[in-house]
């Protein structure tokens, strides 16, 4: 999901020279995006050894650790911006992580699939799993431990007392503000704590 | 193609002043060099050795078989740590017994060997030696600084007593100190050789005996430390080392793993230094460089520029994956540039010795990178 347009997007939402943490972040395009475009620094999260690997070749600073565990290591408001892009589907304790988001960065940004997108409704409503460009899996072998939508994230964000800066859609690279949780198929948020 | 070492000295005639307040008033330091200095004298990367290990740390000796360096599958042409980009230095600490001046050697001073006394020295006095054997090859700055365990101990000194010679540090399998466990496991070892009746409190040499029953056992106690229990029942398990039937023997060797232990403290013992050992695993206990700021890791590391990569095995009980950690803390703390690698590796400490894809992959792409930056 990390193309340029979308990239780009979830850019725009870190303030010029951020320190940056990123909670999975993958092979570092981002992280490496952000030092080149926007002067930001900071540390990559991530737990797969190729990604690590990957990282290192990019030269950005990675650090192996399971997010299952927590950010023991990162003090409170320690970063100007904690990063979760595609990450949030991929972890056990996602409502501790969303807490811990926010406490270590003064301003958390998360991304993550749509499952309310219109195609997803539509292949449910046929009573079949939805397999798209952006849930490309099918439902026995699948990465995501978890499916949401733009609005059980709402719910969720307001559960943990935090209070959403901005949210929008992104569809194929642009940003759906009008009914994003029926015409997009990425959710973005961007909160700090309440 | 393979690479020829040539074992090297250089002698130093200033003395040097120790921690512990002695010093050392000429001694000679043994290293050897890999690939070539380039004329900005910037691709200089210095290998500093752990426990049992010396300069020799790649390549082979000429018309020797089976001569390999210590880190032979880390360091060499088109390896990981590659000497067609950088000149590499290996280079042994003063007390070793690979060359160096330790203590089977003559102290200038009393005409004799010095045994036992010769000085305690210190993770901190290493780094300063070598820091004046660059000073004798012309280097001023190093590319990077990497060691493994106790030599990770050192390039982390490095960062900290000559922050503005080191561009990189590359810390494997290390700690910022040691836990009582792990000084514990050296005490067992020390007083294995301290009470030997051979040791003659460590005056030995004069006696023309070597407190081998000692040195085994401080061998066979470090061996157990360095594998994990995993790798231990895989390589061994319960297996007998002589037919299937036991033979009800208390002093007898019964298992195979007995037979592996006491085999690699006979060898030890034909080589190694009992004061050495001593010395070193003193090196090893007192390192702690948080000590002067309260315990404060992260004021202890306020004043590293270098940037960072650490490495930890996850089966590795004697420097744990936790202790890399604390590191990586410290270095957040103070903003520094740090990659972390936590390779899931079977092998326990012995893994930063052996050839993993995954940890030969991050290694040599961290040195890519540094590669391009010095311009090689």
């Amino acid at each position: 999901m990390t193309d340029h347009l979308t990239m780009d997007s979830i850019a725009r939402l870190v303030p010029q020279g951020s320190r940056v943490l990123d909670l999975g972040c993958g092979d570092g395009a981002m992280l490496d995006y952000l030092q080149r475009e926007r002067g930001c620094s900071g540390y990559g999260i991530e737990i797969a050894d190729d990604n690590v690997l990957a990282c290192v070749k990019r030269g950005v600073n990675v650090i192996q650790l399971n997010l299952d565990e927590g950010l023991p290591m990162f003090d409170d408001a320690s970063f100007d911006v904690v990063l979760q892009i595609d990450t949030l589907q991929h972890l056990h304790n996602t409502e501790t992580m969303l807490v811990e988001t926010a406490r270590v960065g003064r301003i958390g940004i998360v991304a993550f699939p749509n499952f309310a997108h219109w195609p997803n409704r539509l292949s449910i409503a046929r009573g079949r799993m939805p397999v798209t460009k952006r849930l490309p899996y099918q439902w026995y072998d699948t990465p995501n431990i978890r499916v949401g939508t733009y609005k059980d994230f709402e719910v969720l964000a307001t559960k943990s007392r935090l209070t959403i800066l901005d949210a929008y859609g992104l569809q194929e690279g642009r940003e759906v503000r009008f009914l994003p949780n029926a015409r997009a198929g990425t959710a973005v948020f961007k909160f700090e704590r309440g | 193609m393979s690479l020829v070492a040539v074992a090297q000295s250089m002698q130093f005639s200033e003395p040097l002043a120790l921690q512990c307040g002695a010093s050392i008033r000429a001694y000679s330091l043994a290293y050897e060099t890999y690939g070539r200095l380039n004329a900005d004298r910037n691709n200089a990367v210095l290998i500093c050795h752990a426990l049992n290990a010396s300069h020799h740390v790649a390549g082979s000796y000429e018309g020797l078989a089976q001569s390999e360096g210590w880190w032979d599958t880390m360091i060499g042409p088109g390896k990981p740590l590659d000497t067609d980009r950088f000149f590499v230095i290996g280079v042994n600490n003063l007390g070793s017994c690979f060359g160096s001046t330790g203590p089977m050697h003559v102290n200038p001073d009393t005409g004799k060997v010095y045994g036992a006394d010769f000085p305690v020295v210190t993770v901190e006095d290493w780094v300063n030696a070598q820091a004046r054997l660059l000073d004798g090859l012309g280097i001023q700055t190093l590319a990077a600084v990497m060691g493994g365990s106790l030599g990770g101990m050192q390039a982390l000194s490095w960062t900290l007593q000559y922050p503005d010679r080191v561009r990189h540090a590359v810390v494997v399998a290390s700690a910022p100190n040691l836990t009582a466990e792990n000084i514990a496991f050296n005490e067992v070892a020390r007083r294995a050789i301290v009470t030997d009746p051979d040791f003659h409190g460590g005056h030995f040499y004069e006696h023309g005996v070597v407190p081998k029953r000692g040195l085994r056992i401080a061998r066979m106690i470090g061996h157990i430390t360095y594998l994990s229990d995993d790798v231990m029942n895989e390589k061994f398990g319960r297996q007998l080392r002589e037919g299937l039937d036991l033979r009800y023997t208390t002093q007898d060797i019964e298992f195979q793993i007995e037979s592996y232990l006491r085999y690699q403290g006979d060898k030890f013992s034909e080589y190694f230094d009992a004061n050495t050992y001593l010395l070193i695993t003193r090196a090893l206990d007192y390192f702690d460089p948080a000590l002067r700021h309260n315990g404060n890791l992260a004021k202890a590391l306020s004043v590293a520029k270098a940037k960072f990569l650490l490495v930890s095995f996850s089966t590795d009980w004697r420097f744990a994956p936790k202790r890399s950690r604390e590191m990586v803390k410290a270095l957040l703390d103070n903003r520094r540039d740090v990659s972390y690698a936590e390779i899931d590796a079977p092998h326990g400490h012995d893994a930063f010795l052996l050839e993993d894809p995954r940890y030969m992959g991050v290694v040599r792409s961290y040195f890519d990178r540094v590669g391009k930056e010095v311009g090689r």
